[in-house]
């Protein structure tokens, strides 16, 4: 009987931290786009999966720039509204996609130094739940995408 | 000598009235290019701004062929690069099929964007965008003209973000404005209304 016990307190405890909610963070293909070279801002691009069961939040990002915000771009009649945001919900079990016309990284204040296709860019992303997860950027070349 | 010069009249009133006739169709007949139907060419108009290269130009001296207009800022990442590189590459198929066309950035951002900002911006896109920018008071006249709109964002002093309209204007040397352009257009889109409109004039 103790043995059991023992056995079934050991196989709990060891099972017990699969069964707390989490969230499963997964961070695709983070892009920026090349700049000019007087460019005084750059923006950033990813997808992030949640594969979790606990909704989770980008609460910002870190990078080595006088300043990196979250940004999300509205269009009404034709007029484009770029705003700051200071969360980006990522859904347990869903995708947010950060892509060019919605949201995105602003990298602000280049300093002179453009992006330039090839560079990455490490950088911190900040989760409500999953906690800090490092990434890299890697600069690309501008390329059309068509948003309909 | 009287009936020849009554039946002269009448034949040149006729030829009037026909040619008076002929001429008001012309201008009426829609020009069946594009997918927009634009009533109205209230667009466009003159203004003055400082070019790329630090002179000052009216829109005389900049737009001298079809050319594609489009007003934004360089500090927006995102929607301004996507559309001027959307009308760098209409410009190019256009090109390729042996039609020359224009493309113009103007600045709603004049504090920040000067002369050498939009000229390096431009350049990323196409050698021949040509970036216009000026005074605060130029480019409104402008903006007016286009009857386009733009907003500074409260914020920062050197990191605020501007609202702005997002069309690109297809306009013509002489006679002004064809017609519009919105984001969702592809640059194939453009380069067939645009390369229709240039045809339908000739």
């Amino acid at each position: 009987m103790k043995l059991n016990t023992l056995v079934t307190t050991a196989l709990l405890t060891l099972t017990a931290p699969a069964a707390w909610a989490e969230s499963i963070i997964t961070v695709m293909k983070p892009t920026a786009f090349e700049t000019a070279a007087t460019a005084m801002a750059g923006g950033g691009f990813m997808h992030i999966t949640n594969d979790g069961d606990t909704d989770d939040t980008l609460l910002g990002v870190k990078a080595d720039f006088p300043r990196v915000e979250l940004h999300t771009t509205e269009f009404t009649d034709g007029i484009a509204k770029m705003m700051h945001v200071d969360a980006i919900p990522v859904p347990a079990g869903g995708m947010v996609a950060l892509e060019p016309g919605g949201y995105h990284v602003m990298f602000m204040g280049l300093r002179g130094d453009p992006l330039e296709i090839g560079e990455t860019i490490p950088a911190t992303l900040i989760f409500e739940h999953a906690g800090e997860i490092e990434i890299s950027f890697e600069v690309v070349e501008r390329t059309m995408r068509h948003k309909h | 000598m009287k009936a020849v010069i009554i039946g002269t009249v009448t034949i040149a009133a006729a030829a009037a009235l026909g040619l008076y006739t002929w001429s008001v169709s012309q201008e009426t007949a829609a020009i069946p290019c594009g997918d927009t139907a634009v009533a109205t060419s209230a667009i466009g108009g003159p203004f003055e701004l400082v070019s790329e290269t630090g002179e000052t130009v009216t829109d005389a001296d900049v737009i001298t062929k079809p050319t594609l207009v489009y007003f934004g800022y360089t500090f927006c990442p995102d929607v301004c690069p996507l559309d001027s590189a959307r009308n760098a590459q209409a410009a190019y198929m256009l090109q390729d099929e042996g039609y020359d066309v224009g493309t113009i950035f103007i600045s709603i951002d004049p504090a920040r964007d000067t002369p050498e900002v939009v000229r390096d911006y431009t350049d990323n896109f196409h050698e021949d965008m040509f970036g216009l920018t000026g005074s605060p008071e130029q480019v409104d006249v402008a903006s007016k003209a286009y009857r386009t709109y733009y907003r500074k964002q409260e914020g920062d002093d050197e990191y605020y973000l501007v609202d702005h309209s997002t069309q690109t204007y297809l306009m013509m040397p002489d006679t002004g404005f064809a017609t519009f352009f919105k984001r969702a257009h592809t640059p194939e889109e453009i380069a067939e209304t645009t390369a229709c409109f240039i045809d339908a004039r000739s």
